[in-house]
């Protein structure tokens, strides 16, 4: 196994304080939105499929931290933090899960199939791995217009056994796109454990072959996540193609909210969480000299205020008019006047 | 000017380039080589590698990468070697590209273009003779066209890049040569969605596109000469949307219907068009609709094989003949 990479940063210049309360802001958010959103599936005010990524919210604050607008965007089914962070209004994010009109897909699809081009994140498919190529292909285009913006493919270690990976990756490497792999390898694929989905430990190694680096980072440790991230981003943005960063993590629920997981051993659960990256955030937080405790108590007010209003608009929405089923499947048939 | 189907393609595939500079050509050996058919040649040269780009053998790649481009604003026209292997990007075509504007709740589009050659006729045997469009007739979100002209792979190839929704373009490639026709100078382009009416007739109609238009015409003067039938001729060119106007107004018309098709009869796109004039035309029905298809099995390679599975010019006079007897 490689050794992980991300020194923890140990002197950041003064413009990082803001940042360092922002990371740790975005990860309690998207905790305790999910927590939200797991209790109103229990109440079945939120249906269909609803993957938690909690025990994983590190990996999603600390990869799109150091992104911009116009980069795209391809989350898996696990990163609805990756729609808070990248400025999705949580109103719209909660009735997209209840179905509602407000919705990003206005009710067409459930969970995080609803992208927002907008804020450049793309709606994937239910089809793991698909999204890959898609994100490849927003790459091209980046390289083709000269611009400086990037294109990153969150996957699954799972995923990462689908021939458009490997399909996505090769291209990326011949052209040297601008393109940023990330894998959320939380060791299992609904029940299939590591050992039955490949014959090595790691993901990353598999980038070599495709001609750029992989990079293997604890996806718990939020700064190492941000600081090989930083780098890599850097260099992709600066033409020098592709890489692959592989952050090893845990999700701590069941692969779907109807999986009781109890293929998992209890006690790699517990030792899993013990591992849990905001408490492991904080011990920082509180080494920088932050009083933790006003800090702690500021931000769950903050997030349960944004959480409580985000159900309290998905609530009030509208569900969709029936006849609104046979709308939004074509655009205008006729072309914008070219650009030339 | 004189123009083959493949220089058609070629040349809209030429002045759409020349006209936008977002639309690109991508897919196996489409650069130096010109792709396996030559519909891509004299592009590398003129647009360069950037717009003209050679990919591995990677479909899912092509048509996934060409909607990622196209969500930001790129017309890509991405060609399947051959249309058998469209089935490799199957999923990105029917639900990363059909299902895009529906899940963004209608505030995003997919402008590609698939170029599928296909078709039997040429030796092609089981994986090189395919007319897999009845896969994406089938599918919302999707539109299908599959000419049967030159003026038409022109006009259509061209009103499909200018779409903003996907098209799977089905190029026969059995026409690519065969087919060879005076061309008007300049732009021009053929609506998607439109059948056309190729011979007016009042005994029968021959609804087909495609690979058996020509087949169908040749079928329509030998019974014309030989049995003084009168039959009208309607090529579909559009299979997705399909024009319902045009196919209840032939039926309406002489009230007997023949559709013809090279892909397999059973879930043909025949099937549906059949259904179309039973639910709607039903009273003026002076025979039941017939389809004659492929046969349902393989495109197998011996050519007595080959000849019993395809239909032809004879096929299609005997189903004219029996129908017009009923
Ligand atoms: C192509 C495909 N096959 C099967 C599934 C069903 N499925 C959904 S999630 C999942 C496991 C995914 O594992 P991984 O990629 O590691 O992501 P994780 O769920 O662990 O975050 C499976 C098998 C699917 N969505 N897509």
């Amino acid at each position: 196994m490689a050794q992980p990479e991300g020194a923890r940063v140990a002197t950041e210049p003064a413009a990082r304080v803001e940042q360092e309360l922002q990371l740790y802001y975005w990860m309690k958010l998207i905790r305790a939105f999910e927590e939200r959103v797991s209790r109103l599936h229990r109440q079945n005010k939120i249906f269909g499929g609803v993957y938690s990524g909690a025990g994983q919210e590190a990996i999603v604050a600390g990869v799109c931290a150091p992104l911009r607008d116009g980069d795209f965007v391809a989350p898996l089914h696990r990163d609805l933090g990756v729609f808070l962070v990248r400025g999705v209004d949580p109103g719209r994010l909660m009735a997209q899960l209840m179905g509602k009109e407000t919705g990003l897909s206005r009710g067409k699809d459930s969970f995080l199939h609803g992208g927002d081009l907008e804020r450049g994140i793309f709606g994937s498919t239910s089809m793991l791995g698909s999204s890959l190529p898609i994100a490849v292909g927003a790459a091209l285009k980046f390289k083709m217009k000269r611009e400086k913006n990037i294109a990153v493919a969150f996957f699954g270690e799972g995923a990462s056994s689908r021939g458009d990976v490997h399909e996505a990756m090769n291209f990326a490497g011949v052209q040297k796109l601008p393109v940023l792999f990330v894998c959320e390898n939380n060791r299992y694929a609904y029940s299939t454990p590591l050992e039955k989905q490949m014959a090595i430990e790691d993901v990353a190694d598999r980038a070599e072959a495709y001609g750029f680096r992989g990079h293997v980072v604890s996806g718990n440790d939020l700064l190492a996540v941000l600081e090989v991230t930083e780098r890599v981003v850097a260099k992709i943005r600066n033409g020098e193609g592709p890489a692959l960063i592989e952050c090893k993590t845990y999700r701590y629920r069941g692969h779907s909210e109807h999986d009781a997981a109890l293929y998992r051993d209890q006690e790699e659960l517990i030792e899993w969480q013990s591992r849990d990256p905001i408490p492991g955030y904080e011990l920082f937080l509180e080494k920088k000299g932050h009083d933790l405790k006003r800090v702690r108590e500021q931000i769950d007010e903050r997030t349960q205020k944004v959480v409580q209003a985000a159900v309290e608009y998905a609530e009030q929405s509208p569900f969709p008019k029936p006849e609104e089923a046979l709308e939004d499947l074509f655009a205008p048939a006729l072309a914008a006047a070219p650009k030339k | 000017m004189e123009l083959t189907y493949i220089k058609a393609i070629n040349s809209a595939l030429h002045e759409e380039m020349q006209r936008d500079e977002n639309v690109f050509v991508m897919g196996e050996d489409v650069g130096e080589l010109g792709g396996a058919f030559k519909a891509t040649e004299g592009l590398l040269e003129a647009f360069g590698e950037e717009r003209v780009i050679d990919t591995p053998i990677s479909e899912a790649l092509i048509i996934g990468a060409g909607i990622g481009a196209a969500v930001l604003g790129m017309r890509p026209v991405l060609e399947m070697q051959f249309a058998d292997f469209i089935s490799c990007a199957f999923d990105q075509i029917v639900n990363s590209a059909a299902t895009l504007r529906y899940r963004h709740g209608g505030r995003a589009q997919c402008p590609i273009v698939v170029r599928a050659p296909s078709g039997a006729g040429i030796h092609g045997a089981l994986f090189h003779s395919q007319n897999p469009e009845a896969w994406f007739t089938r599918v919302p979100g999707l539109k299908v066209v599959a000419p049967a002209t030159a003026y038409d792979a022109k006009g259509l190839l061209k009103s499909a890049i200018r779409d903003n929704n996907p098209v799977i373009y089905f190029e026969h490639k059995r026409l690519y040569r065969s087919v060879k026709e005076n061309l008007p100078e300049g732009d021009f382009t053929v609506p998607i969605g439109v059948a056309e009416l190729r011979k007016e007739g009042a005994d029968l109609s021959v609804i087909t596109y495609g690979g058996t238009l020509a087949p169908a015409l040749d079928a329509a003067k030998i019974v014309e000469k030989e049995d003084r039938l009168s039959v009208e001729v309607l090529d579909l060119r559009t299979l997705l949307p399909l024009d319902r106007e045009a196919i209840l107004a032939t039926a309406r018309k002489t009230g007997k219907v023949l559709i013809v098709h090279e892909d397999r009869l059973t879930g043909g796109i025949g099937g549906e068009v059949a259904a179309i004039i039973c639910e709607h035309a039903f009273e003026y029905l002076d025979a039941p609709v017939r389809r004659l298809a492929a046969l349902d099995t393989h495109t197998a390679f011996s050519p007595p094989l080959e000849e019993v599975i395809l239909p032809n010019t004879n096929k299609i006079v005997d189903a004219i003949r029996n129908l017009a007897a009923y």
